[in-house]
């Protein structure tokens, strides 16, 4: 092996040397860049012009460009926020601040519980159930070819249709639904609590590094020390114990009637819980699908092998199936939850006020269109990239490695 | 062969049934209803439900239903009796009184028939282009004069003695359908130069903005394209030109189909064994007629189920336009249940829409399924 180098036959193979262009229209080269300058003279020159257009029309409307609108005071009123905001009073910036927290928060529980959901229905289609495997073929095929809006409308009705908060359906202690919303209880936030999940995620971090020591182990001497004592002792007995040891505290703030409306608890909003219920159940169709035929595309020899070697289910599962599964999960998971991010601009349609309906009120308020487009697709390229970022870092962490 | 001639050795006398417990419905059950404590427990509470539910939906939707209400001497139709089944009952009369203008939106009544032909020939081009024996270079052309013939129809001419019906009095279902067929008709086209843009190596600047196209649009939701459409197409314009409302939003869906239809295109493409390219390229022939007669036949026939698939998701996303005003299926559907009359059946409107939209994207899905089969045929063993 030692005389490769100086061998010729081994050598890389070298470029093909910089030729001169020659100035024939017979030369590849020249066509390229002549057909390369006549598309981007194209566009730029469509462009100069639209350009041309909407600032002479922006002149004729006395429209100001810019972003200067941004710190005047807003006149909308906002239902739900979770920041502090009074209309008329605090600025068109903050709205649109509320709009961008109101979308992502209706996008993080989305896309958690959709995810949840639509992995328990994928792994159901696979069942040996006759009924459940049938039911929830249906629920796939029924949702799948359902427009998501005409569902979010249909869920509106729905809640809209609930009694008034009088004659407020009760299903179970401390939960009520009405047509002003949907009442849950809630825990009185204290220093325990606090305590208790920063003893959690302590007790995580911990019990992953002890993992991580016990598979090296593993590595050096074939056997693995136990996790579960460790895990059950750093995730459930430690945060109890902070919790027990700064004096157990534990309220529930539960929603009661009191003369018109109630007081206590959490409200979600018809037009969020119609927002969330409508997206998580319409995606989950789609997570569903993903799900099984990512657990289908391993081949069934890979469960035979893995049960051949003596492994129990659950080892087979976790170690051979599911990690060759996710390699083609992960890429189409990633296009549903932007696709759950993006459709949750439907909100506009139901009167949730995500960002894209604070933009347009106040695009409509101000007639700074073009302004308010682009923040509108700013925020949602944002979300976009660096969601594709992630989930392209996450899938080269569990690709394949080749040689 | 030794198999079949010691099974025709033994006599037919002798051949048992297997025995009862491994072939028969009690078997088929035991396995696949009972075949654990867990598996029977889920098929008792499925069925628990899905007998309940069925149970619920009849009494709802059939025994207790309204489907035909009295109308005064005025011709206006009287709620009155599905006021008193609501909750009970499903007020079917709302769509026998209102499925025309669910349909045909604010289209004049006495043209109505023009939509209906409309919505004929849609459904015959679909059931054609479906077809693997049509499949040919003159299907194009079809294509070319059915959707002129379509958009004659609907617009009506004066010359051809029609009444002119402009598009702002378009809706319901045509509206829809012409949304999506037009949208996608358009786009195909794009979609297939931008995808070979975005495969071109030898002009770094077209792939570029290739690149850029694609992922602007796929970072963001169709409803800022629409809001695009509406708001931001007036300042493009130089004053005095407008284009009406339908038009700007036909433009928002064809450049939005077109990327997500490039990206296809694209996984196509890259999926053509390199091979055909260098053996097109050592035939000596051109760009051009590489693309056209080699690469495209082959790489667009890999792709047409799940460019199907896409169009399912189109079909579905024309239902959008509602927010920017425009009368498609949807908000026909909306605004039949605003007549103070019917307010409050909304529920059952929306059934009978969603039925509509799942017989459309169902047909595609089993269609594209088919597809997906027959083409995997020779692969499979």
């Amino acid at each position: 092996m030692s005389g490769t180098a100086a061998d010729p036959r081994y050598a890389a193979p070298r470029a093909a040397p910089r030729r001169r262009m020659r100035l024939s229209w017979s030369d590849p080269l020249l066509r390229n860049l002549f057909w390369q300058v006549v598309v981007i003279g194209g566009v730029v020159l469509l462009v100069w012009y639209l350009v041309g257009n909407t600032s002479r029309n922006l002149q004729a409307r006395h429209i100001a460009t810019g972003f200067r609108f941004l710190t005047q005071s807003a006149a909308i009123p906002i239902g739900e926020s979770p920041i502090p905001y009074t209309p008329s009073v605090s600025t068109y910036g903050r709205a649109l601040l509320i709009g961008i927290l109101n979308t992502l928060r209706v996008s993080v529980i989305g896309v958690v519980l959709a995810t949840v959901l639509g992995t328990l229905i994928g792994i159901g289609r696979l069942s040996k159930n006759f009924l459940l495997a049938k039911f929830t073929a249906l629920y796939v095929e029924v949702l799948r070819d359902i427009p998501v809006l005409l569902q979010l409308f249909f869920w509106y009705g729905l809640l809209q249709h609930l009694p008034g908060t009088r004659q407020a359906l009760h299903p179970i202690a401390g939960v009520f639904l009405s047509n002003r919303g949907i009442k849950l209880p809630w825990v009185d936030w204290e220093r325990g609590d606090t305590g208790a999940v920063v003893a959690f995620v302590l007790g995580a971090v911990l019990t992953w590094l002890w993992s991580r020591r016990a598979a090296a182990r593993q590595a050096r001497t074939g056997v693995r020390p136990a996790t579960w004592p460790v895990a059950l002792l750093l995730l459930v007995v430690f945060p109890v114990a902070v919790w027990a040891a700064l004096g157990a505290p534990f309220s529930l703030d539960v929603p009661a009637l009191h003369g018109f409306n109630f007081q206590g608890g959490i409200t979600l909003s018809p037009e969020f819980a119609a927002l969330l219920v409508g997206l998580v159940i319409y995606t989950s169709s789609y997570i569903a699908e993903i799900v099984r035929s990512g657990i289908e595309a391993v081949a069934q020899g890979q469960w035979e092998a893995a049960f051949a070697l003596g492994l129990p289910h659950g080892i087979v599962l976790r170690q051979i199936v599911l990690p060759q599964a996710l390699r083609v999960i992960v890429p189409p998971m990633t296009s549903q939850y932007l696709n759950l991010i993006k459709n949750s601009s439907l909100a506009v349609a139901i009167g949730y006020q995500d960002i894209v309906s604070i933009a347009g009120t106040t695009l409509n308020q101000t007639g700074q269109a073009i302004e308010g487009v682009a923040i509108i697709m700013a925020v949602y390229l944002t979300f976009s990239l660096s969601i594709s970022a992630f989930m392209n870092w996450y899938n080269a962490h569990i690709a394949l490695v080749e040689r | 062969m030794a198999d079949i001639a010691a099974e025709a050795a033994v006599p037919f006398a002798a051949r048992q049934r297997p025995p009862a417990a491994v072939v028969g419905p009690a078997a088929w059950a035991r396995t696949n209803l009972f075949g654990s404590w867990w598996s029977t427990a889920l098929t008792l509470l499925i069925g628990y439900l899905a007998l309940r539910f069925a149970w619920g939906f009849v009494s709802w939707g059939l025994v207790h239903a309204v489907w035909s209400v009295p109308h005064n001497d005025a011709g206006q139709p009287n709620s009155a009796p599905c006021r008193a089944v609501i909750g009970i009952g499903a007020c079917w009369a709302v769509i026998s009184d209102k499925y025309r203008f669910i349909l045909f939106g604010f289209y004049p009544y006495d043209e109505q028939w023009r939509p209906l032909v409309c919505i004929a020939l849609f459904l015959g081009l679909y059931g054609v282009s479906a077809n693997r024996r049509f499949w040919r270079r003159e299907l194009g052309l079809v294509w070319i004069a059915v959707l002129a013939l379509i958009m004659l129809l609907m617009h009506g001419s004066a010359t051809l003695g029609m009444t002119v019906v402009t598009d702002d009095r378009w809706g319901g279902l045509p509206l829809t359908l012409i949304l999506a067929t037009f949208g996608l008709a358009l786009a195909f086209p794009l979609a297939v130069m931008v995808a070979l843009g975005r495969r071109s190596r030898t002009m770094p600047a077209v792939r570029l903005l290739c690149v850029v196209y694609v992922e602007l649009i796929r970072g963001v939701p169709l409803i800022s394209l629409l809001f695009m459409s509406s708001v931001m197409f007036p300042l493009f314009m130089p004053q005095g030109v407008n284009f009406d409302n339908l038009l700007r939003a036909q433009v928002a869906i064809i450049l939005f189909a077109a990327a997500y239809l490039a990206e296809v295109v694209r996984g196509g493409l890259q999926a053509l064994p390199k091979g055909q390219y260098e053996a097109a390229d050592a035939l000596g022939l051109s760009y051009g007629r590489k693309t056209r007669l080699i690469v495209l036949p082959q790489a667009l026939r890999i792709v047409i189920p799940p460019l199907v698939n896409t169009f399912i998701g189109f079909f579905k996303d024309t239902s959008l336009v509602l927010i920017i005003g425009i009368y498609d299926l949807l908000q026909s559907g909306r605004a039949a249940v605003d007549d103070p009359v019917w307010q409050g059946f909304g529920n059952e409107v929306y059934i009978l829409l969603a039925a509509i939209y799942f017989c459309f994207c169902f047909a595609m899905s089993k269609y594209s399924r088919g597809l997906e089969r027959g083409f995997s045929r020779s692969r499979v063993r």
